[in-house]
């Protein structure tokens, strides 16, 4: 039970220029032999081109007892998306 | 399967409360369930149980096949093999991590491995005794794994869910390159064909009790299925297997180990002869051929790496030391 290496949450950036995505964890002594460990476990068939490595205990997340107070407000707001707004088909261009 | 004998736990009394009630109308929903999410005691026991069993087959898995590394016949075997049983290792760490979030450590499950007190499958206590059982482990026991692990990829936990669409990516290829070592050797000389002929009577019935016990005999079944934690029960899944790998055996011309092998028209399945039980529960017990040596090769891998384990932290100690009296 001595010396559990500390949890590393790991991102990758694929190929095509999108953000880093979570894409799972490990553990590892410190930030390099995560980076390392990171390559062997979530690399291994071109999944990549970077590699970002976070202590899982510096990640704070909301509470999922908040998800009411904090997401519902978002469902009664539909003119925020353009198919609200009807647009006379003959206009193009919107 | 890679976890076969999941204890759910007894169910606490008639009246399931309000909470559990909510949570099985989440699941019924299809709405997955996270590590930070309430959940009954007993599906976090049972998840614990299922998820740490299959990480420890995925680990214990490696060492059949890893046997054969240093004695594969070519370079491109050799490489094909390395990275199939690298893969293995990545498995049991996707599960190990999936395990954890429900609060278990990862060392608290490797010991219990080490102990003697968790299982893992049965499947991987049997030897491979030619390159042959490669090539038929890739075909068959891969094979199983998929036709388990693809239904797994919808369960009810978000984590293990994922870490499933991670794993049989990867199995695919495990599957196709033992298919392809089955047909290069199915297409060679006499004593290649039977070579693998030999592999496949050997693992034939093992590959089949991987499933589990039969429906019947499997208490816990009811409320994994309620849970979405298994999609499938043990029958279905292993006539699944059956139906799929008899027209795969015929076009490598070898013959299934089963005289009572047919297929049933009606059913629109094929029949196949009585499983020996004794022989499953037994080495589920400890009394397969290679049970001990598995243990023994795994801990004597744990003991002989801790010098290196115990290097690493002292280094990152070291260094943070360091850092802290720089910025200081
Ligand atoms: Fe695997
Ligand atoms: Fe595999």
């Amino acid at each position: 039970m001595k010396n559990q290496w500390p949890l590393w949450e790991v991102f990758i950036r694929s190929q095509h220029g999108l953000a880093h995505r979570h894409v799972g964890s490990l553990h590892a002594p410190d930030a390099t032999m995560a980076i390392n460990n990171a390559r062997d476990v979530y690399t291994r068939r071109n999944e990549g081109v970077s590699i970002w490595v976070v202590r899982s205990v510096d990640i704070t997340a909301s509470n999922p007892d908040d998800k009411a107070e904090l997401f519902d407000p978002a469902q009664s707001k539909v003119y925020r998306h353009p198919t609200f707004f009807p647009m006379p088909e003959e206009v193009k261009g919107l | 399967m890679y976890a076969q004998m999941v204890d759910t736990g007894t169910p606490s009394s008639a009246t399931i409360d309000a909470r559990e009630a909510r949570f099985q109308q989440r699941i019924d929903d299809g709405i997955r369930i996270e590590p930070q999410d309430w959940m009954p005691e007993r599906y976090r026991k049972t998840l614990i149980r299922q998820i740490s069993q299959h990480a420890h087959s995925e680990i214990v898995g490696q060492l059949p096949e890893g046997n054969w590394i240093t004695r594969a016949p070519s370079l491109k075997r050799k490489a094909i093999l390395l990275a199939k049983v690298q893969d293995e290792a990545g498995h049991g760490l996707y599960l190990y991590s999936a395990a954890e979030t429900l609060g278990i450590s990862r060392d608290q499950m490797v010991e219990d491995l080490h102990a003697g007190r968790a299982k893992y499958s049965s499947i991987f206590n049997y030897p491979t005794l030619t390159w042959a059982d490669v090539g038929a482990i890739g075909w068959l026991v891969d094979g199983s794994a998929i036709m388990n692990q693809i239904p797994l990829c919808r369960c009810s936990y978000g984590p293990y869910a994922r870490a499933m669409i991670r794993v049989c990516k990867e199995e695919a290829f495990h599957m196709r390159q033992g298919y392809d070592l089955m047909l290069a050797l199915a297409r060679g000389t006499a004593a290649q064909k039977a070579m693998a002929q030999d592999a496949l009577n050997r693992w034939w019935w093992p590959s089949l009790m991987m499933f589990g016990p039969p429906d019947g005999d499997s208490v816990h079944s009811a409320q994994s299925q309620a849970w979405k934690i298994k999609l499938f029960t043990n029958d279905e899944l292993r006539q699944k297997m059956v139906d799929q790998t008899v027209p795969q055996a015929e076009h490598l011309g070898l013959t299934i180990p089963d005289p009572d092998l047919k297929w049933n028209a009606e059913r629109g399945h094929y029949d196949f002869g009585a499983i020996d039980w004794d022989e499953f529960y037994n080495v589920v017990k400890g009394n397969g051929p290679c049970n001990r040596e598995r243990l023994e090769t795994r801990r004597k891998a744990w003991d002989d790496g801790e010098w290196f384990r115990d290097a690493l932290v002292a280094h990152a100690e070291k260094a943070a030391q360091r850092a802290a009296a720089k910025a200081a």
